[in-house]
């Protein structure tokens, strides 16, 4: 493999993107990162929840050096909250109330996100975190911004331009179709659902002191789960390291996870990887039927 | 440098562009991908796909433009060793093609212009074009042995690499539409979109503001009301196998149109008839079936539910116990039509078969009856009509 490349910012060289103690990025996470990183695009992030779609912006943050803002999107978020807003209530009661503040509008004027992160004397890396959860026009209206990097105030007529050019990590859970339109201005990455190696070296990552047999039981277990067909939410990276968490702080010996043959029982403290009744109810029908089985 | 491998994507139906282009060579100018398929690989995939139900068609597009280079850059790595070879090419060659190498000047000699082709390939990949045009010098393909040969040591090279990763094909399953020809259909079905107004409060109601703030003696009191957004949920039944097959393709077309429209819906394939069981994946429809009851618990009655089919059939599938042509159903598909459009009081039927030719068979008035005529042609008008229908 080629030797990682030192990524640029404009004129400023950071150091390049790569896996770090607490994060394992598979090679092309890597090379999406760098490359919109290099080429100042913005980075689309999909995949299954919990892979560390979210966690990806911090961790390129913290590998960067750059801080992080981040702007986390509900379904009544609109494009402009992220620009500024002009603040007309309050203008209108300062009015009323006879306040001098009034007479500049300026006064009035609230930055957004996207504002302080032109604004910066640095780049920044800024999250736009779940994009999909917005209005359907969401992002079409932060065509230009993202693409130029600038916007216009109407009401201070005022254009505020980005000083460096932000790393922009965006993140979706594919509850909408994005245009495309802004498809075209994104790198696009799809976060797999990582193999059986890599699933060891997260865990190794995140609890370093985590005894061998549990571990490698717990990831038989975890494995087996993703396994059993009409599941409605699979667990993903982030349930089975809460998981881990709880068998390690009850301190369960590696056996009660063993199962006697291959069938599949019931998880000890199974809460924490199986969201919801149905799921629930499949795994105790699965257990029945093995149990029945054996007789 | 890579114009034919772009005409090949938008061939295969990839939304690439001249953009997407360009930031791919300045990808490759700043040096992103450094002299490593595999990373070119990355970047391109980064690059030029937006969406991950085209990876598995990128994937097939990238297999086919860059076949053979992985070859060279495998070859390239380190000189074989030649008893190897040797082995190799007993193994591969007939006695017949051996006794035509000695007479091309003997295997040693063979050897050793093989060797030296390795040193050559080795010096120029030193040179910088380690991975592009040295395809052409493959030292097996030169002396026209058994293109195995070349594969072979593509297998066994420093990467230890069974398959290639864009051959692995991992995104198959997310390749899930048929989008050319179904602009007609998009058409028609953003007429289900319903504008229904919940949600969280966004949108002044400026009657109920000015009301309020007079009764607050002149201080502002703002009154906000729900904004319109699209809430349509929908079920999709697909009839798969049999005698759909021939309209499967316009029942994929349907589908592909409809994944863009909605925020909720589901897809679930039957064959024929409705019973009780039908699946998600069509290659996996013998162990992996799903309860039509299920699917009632699950999807709250507020799901609009559509069936796709040509309800072609013996009538006896529809009337009897026992009917269906590929189980034994304990009840009769009328049953089950009738529990799923009890449950969902907004149900139609789109049928593939030309509305003039329906009175021809008679399990297709039956569905008809049984639907209370809610069936309606797969066709834009016929798919207007049933979206009037649901929406009301």
């Amino acid at each position: 493999m080629g030797h990682l490349p030192a990524a640029t910012i404009g004129d400023l060289h950071v150091a390049a993107f790569a896996s770090t103690e607490t994060y394992i990025a598979s090679r092309d996470l890597e090379v999406a990162v760098n490359a919109a990183v290099t080429l100042q695009r913005p980075l689309l992030v999909k995949g299954e929840p919990g892979t560390g779609k979210t966690m990806l912006a911090h961790e390129v943050s913290a590998a960067l050096g750059l801080p992080l803002i981040e702007w986390h999107i509900k379904s009544t978020t609109k494009a402009q909250q992220g620009l500024y807003e002009y603040d007309a209530v309050s203008r209108l009661r300062d009015g009323q109330l006879g306040d001098p503040r009034v007479h500049d509008i300026g006064n009035y004027i609230v930055r957004g996100k996207l504002w302080d992160a032109f604004a910066a004397d640095q780049p920044v890396v800024v999250l736009i975190d779940e994009v999909d959860k917005a209005d359907i026009e969401f992002p079409n209206d932060l065509l230009l911004e993202l693409d130029r990097m600038r916007f216009f105030v109407y009401e201070t007529r005022q254009d505020v331009v980005a000083k460096h050019r932000p790393v922009v990590i965006i993140t979706s859970n594919n509850e909408k179709e994005l245009p495309d339109a802004f498809l075209r201005r994104c790198f696009f990455h799809y976060i797999r659902f990582p193999d059986r190696a890599t699933m060891e070296r997260i865990v190794a990552a995140h609890y370093p002191d985590l005894r061998q047999d549990l571990a490698r039981e717990a990831l038989n277990v975890f494995f087996q789960i993703r396994d059993v067909p009409g599941l409605k939410k699979k667990p993903a990276t982030s349930e089975l390291l809460d998981w881990l968490k709880l068998l390690m702080v009850d301190d369960l010996p590696a056996e009660v996870l063993r199962s006697k043959e291959t069938h599949v029982v019931i998880p000890p403290l199974h809460g924490a990887l199986l969201k919801n009744e149905q799921d629930v109810h499949l795994f105790e029908r699965i257990a029945f039927l093995a149990r029945r089985g054996e007789r | 440098m890579f114009a034919p491998f772009l005409l090949a994507l938008r061939g295969a139906g990839l939304p690439v562009s001249v953009t997407e282009y360009l930031a791919l060579m300045g990808a490759m100018h700043a040096g992103v991908a450094e002299w490593s398929v595999e990373d070119f690989y990355f970047l391109a995939r980064a690059v030029l796909v937006k969406d991950e139900r085209h990876l598995d068609r990128f994937d097939r597009v990238f297999a086919e433009s860059f076949k053979g280079l992985e070859a060279a850059e495998g070859l390239t790595a380190r000189a074989l060793p030649a008893e190897w070879l040797r082995k190799l090419a007993e193994k591969l060659l007939s006695p017949e093609e051996m006794a035509r190498i000695e007479a091309l000047g003997g295997f040693e000699a063979l050897m050793q212009r093989l060797a030296e082709l390795l040193a050559e390939q080795k010096e120029r990949h030193q040179g910088g074009s380690k991975w592009i045009g040295t395809a052409g010098t493959s030292p097996f393909g030169a002396y026209g042995y058994n293109p195995e040969g070349v594969r072979i040591g593509q297998d066994k090279s420093r990467h230890k690499r069974a398959v290639k990763v864009w051959d692995r094909r991992e995104f198959r399953d997310l390749d899930g539409d048929a989008e050319l020809g179904t602009r007609n259909f998009r058409l028609a079905l953003r007429r289900l979109r319903r504008f229904a107004r919940q949600g969280a409060p966004v949108e002044l109601d400026i009657p109920d503001t000015i009301r309020s703030t007079a009764n607050n003696a002149g201080m502002l009191d703002l009154k906000l009301v729900p904004e319109r957004h699209n809430a349509v949920k929908i079920l999709l039944f697909l009839d798969v196998g049999g005698s759909m097959d021939e309209h499967v393709r316009l029942s994929e077309e349907l589908f592909s149109a409809c994944r863009g429209e909605f925020k909720h819906l589901e897809h679930f394939y039957f064959h024929n008839f409705p019973y009780e069981r039908v699946w998600k994946e069509n290659r996996r429809r013998h162990d992996r079936v799903i309860p039509t009851e299920e699917v009632l618990r699950t999807y709250g009655a507020d799901y609009r539910l559509i069936f796709v089919g040509d309800a072609a059939m013996s009538p006896y599938e529809i009337t009897m116990a026992g009917g269906s042509v590929e189980h034994w159903n304990a009840e009769s598909g009328r049953a089950w039509l009738e529990r799923l459009t009890g449950h969902y009081r907004r149900s139609a039927w789109l049928n593939p078969t030309p509305e003039s030719q329906w009175g021809y068979t008679q399990s297709i008035a039956m569905t008809r009856q049984l639907m209370e005529r809610r069936m309606f042609p797969l066709t834009p008008d016929g798919i207007e009509a049933m979206t009037r229908e649901l929406g009301r």
